[in-house]
């Protein structure tokens, strides 16, 4: 579905990535591990169009979309729920919805869908014309997953959505990430620090160090590599 | 003191607050989205005027209703005028989004002075006489000596404006992407706005707003030259820090607050100091709430 061939993306002078290759394919949930600053959110905004990469191929069902902008990325239904959720802080619930579906026509579809996010997190329905910035950050991370789901993401990136996050809260949103995989046969792409949550949601890995990834397999797998036990899981 | 007097002020006040809010808004709808003071706006309210005078000029002719010559020339001159932001955000601060704020602002300063003196050779230095366009309301005869009907319209045009605006903002698909843009220009990007167009759209309206400023001073007035502007635009500016630059009800509530200052000072205390009641007040604000009356304390990150 995604394939990132040889991507090199650069902020000013510095490298962030140095020439990394992903697939993901239709139907998978697909984590990306690694510690900070090893370019994780790098990769995610290079496939958003935020970052337009310097050098390499990603490409989408097919079709090369390395460099195009962000609101023709957002058509094609690859959809970002960014590090730090980024909800828009003045504006209502109602309307941070409103906003993930900014690009969508359907009228009904829109209702629909907002019902089915109010039904998924019944306390957004409940707070539904508070200000997002009065939420707890839970909340945030809820709206902001309800928010990509507003848009019918075919492919659906998380950038560390347990950050912060009290471990019961971590659990339902990873509860939350697999559902949407299997109701909605969503693609996910989820970049996590958290190794041992994501591997044990994800069904394939890649671990990142300083711009190159440095192993791919299935979490399986990785969850029992010794390296993988030691650096990311600390056992 | 008499009641007259004070009333009278009251609605002088109110009068020159509605022109400083129909510019304030560009100021601070700008500043909210791409962070830049733009100092030329207050010359598109000059041009403003000055395209109403110019098709005014030459529709006399015609033999048109006054009243018909007016809002023709109105059109126009809101249609050049938005055609002049939009055309200004494009060569002056678009190439500029990604360098520092300063770049952008020394360009502000010089599109400000290109755009004074482009008037001021085309229609020289001197004011020149704007047409009394509108006819005198009938049902204002009984209060004409406190309120006349260019104050009239001048008012009820600014509350029509500032409705359909806080409509426009609140409710309708790109009011709303203008205030996430302001508020996150990346997640903006990431729900599919085109912040392009959003900062466009901003232009559009902002100039929009400013020219309709221009149009109903001048009929007021009756003269203008290539100056007016920025003065104007100074005022403007000034009412828009003193809400809290960023803030739309604080423009408005800014330019009121400042147009009551400056028509209550003059009328009371002196007319030769004008200029020193509107900054005089804008430093005592700023010195006990320095992000303005509406603004919000700037939050520091460590």
């Amino acid at each position: 579905m995604l394939k990132i061939e040889n991507l090199k993306t650069y902020y000013g002078n510095i490298q962030a990535l140095k020439g990394i290759n992903i697939e993901i394919s239709e139907g998978e949930i697909v984590t990306l591990i690694g510690a900070n600053g090893a370019g994780k959110t790098t990769t995610l905004m290079s496939i958003s169009g935020v970052v337009p990469p310097r050098s390499g191929k990603i490409s989408f069902n097919g079709k090369d979309i390395t460099g195009i902008a962000p609101d023709a990325i957002v058509p094609l239904g690859i959809i970002q729920v960014p590090e730090g959720r980024r909800i828009f802080p003045d504006l209502t619930i109602t309307e941070n919805l409103d906003m993930g579906a900014f690009l969508r026509k359907d009228d009904a579809g829109i209702k629909r869908d907002m019902d089915y996010v109010f039904n998924l997190f019944p306390i957004l329905a409940e707070r539904r014309s508070q200000r997002g910035g009065t939420l707890s950050g839970g909340e945030q991370q809820m709206l902001a997953i309800s928010r990509a789901l507003m848009a019918k993401p075919k492919l659906l990136l998380l950038d560390e959505p347990s950050l912060g996050l009290a471990p019961i809260l971590v659990q339902l949103i990873f509860d939350i990430i697999k559902k949407i995989n299997k109701e909605q046969k969503t693609t996910v792409f989820l970049v996590e620090q958290n190794a041992n949550m994501a591997l044990k949601t994800a069904h394939k890995g890649y671990v990142m160090e300083t711009g190159r990834i440095t192993m791919a397999d299935t979490c399986a797998n990785l969850l029992k590599n010794d390296e993988v036990r030691k650096a990311y899981l600390g056992i | 003191m008499n009641s007259t007097y004070f009333i009278e002020l009251f609605l002088g006040g109110l009068t020159r607050g509605s022109i400083y809010a129909l510019i304030a808004l560009g100021y601070t709808m700008v500043y909210g989205i791409i962070q830049l003071i733009n100092f030329a706006h207050g010359e598109i309210y000059m041009i403003g005027a000055f395209t109403a005078l110019i098709v005014s000029g030459a529709l006399a002719f015609t033999g048109l209703d006054p009243v018909i010559i007016f809002l023709i020339s109105a059109v126009v001159a809101i249609v050049f005028s938005a055609a002049y932001g939009v055309t200004m955000e494009k060569i002056a601060y678009k190439p500029l989004r990604k360098a520092p704020r300063l770049s952008a602002l020394i360009s502000a300063i010089g599109m400000s002075m290109f755009l004074q003196n482009y008037v001021l050779l085309a229609q020289t230095s001197d004011f020149q006489p704007f047409p009394d366009l509108i006819p005198d309301l009938k049902f204002l005869k009984p209060i004409e000596n406190i309120m006349n009907t260019t104050q009239f319209i001048i008012l009820a045009t600014t509350a029509v404006v500032m409705v359909l605006f806080t409509l426009l903002i609140k409710y309708t698909k790109i009011g709303k992407a203008m205030r996430a843009t302001a508020q996150d220009k990346i997640m903006a990007q990431l729900v599919g706005i085109n912040i392009n167009k959003v900062i466009m759209v901003t232009f559009l309206i902002g100039s929009s707003t400013a020219a309709i400023g221009g149009i109903l001073i001048s009929s007021h007035v009756g003269q203008i030259n290539f100056y007016i502007g920025f003065i104007a635009g100074i005022k403007a500016f000034v009412a828009a820090v003193l809400g809290g630059i960023g803030s739309v009800p604080g423009a408005v509530l800014g330019s009121f607050v400042l147009g009551l200052t400056e028509s209550f000072g003059t009328g009371y205390i002196s007319s030769d100091y004008e200029d020193v009641f509107a900054f005089g007040f804008l430093i005592i604000i700023l010195i006990f709430k320095p992000s303005g009356i509406l603004g919000k304390p700037t939050k520091k990150k460590v």
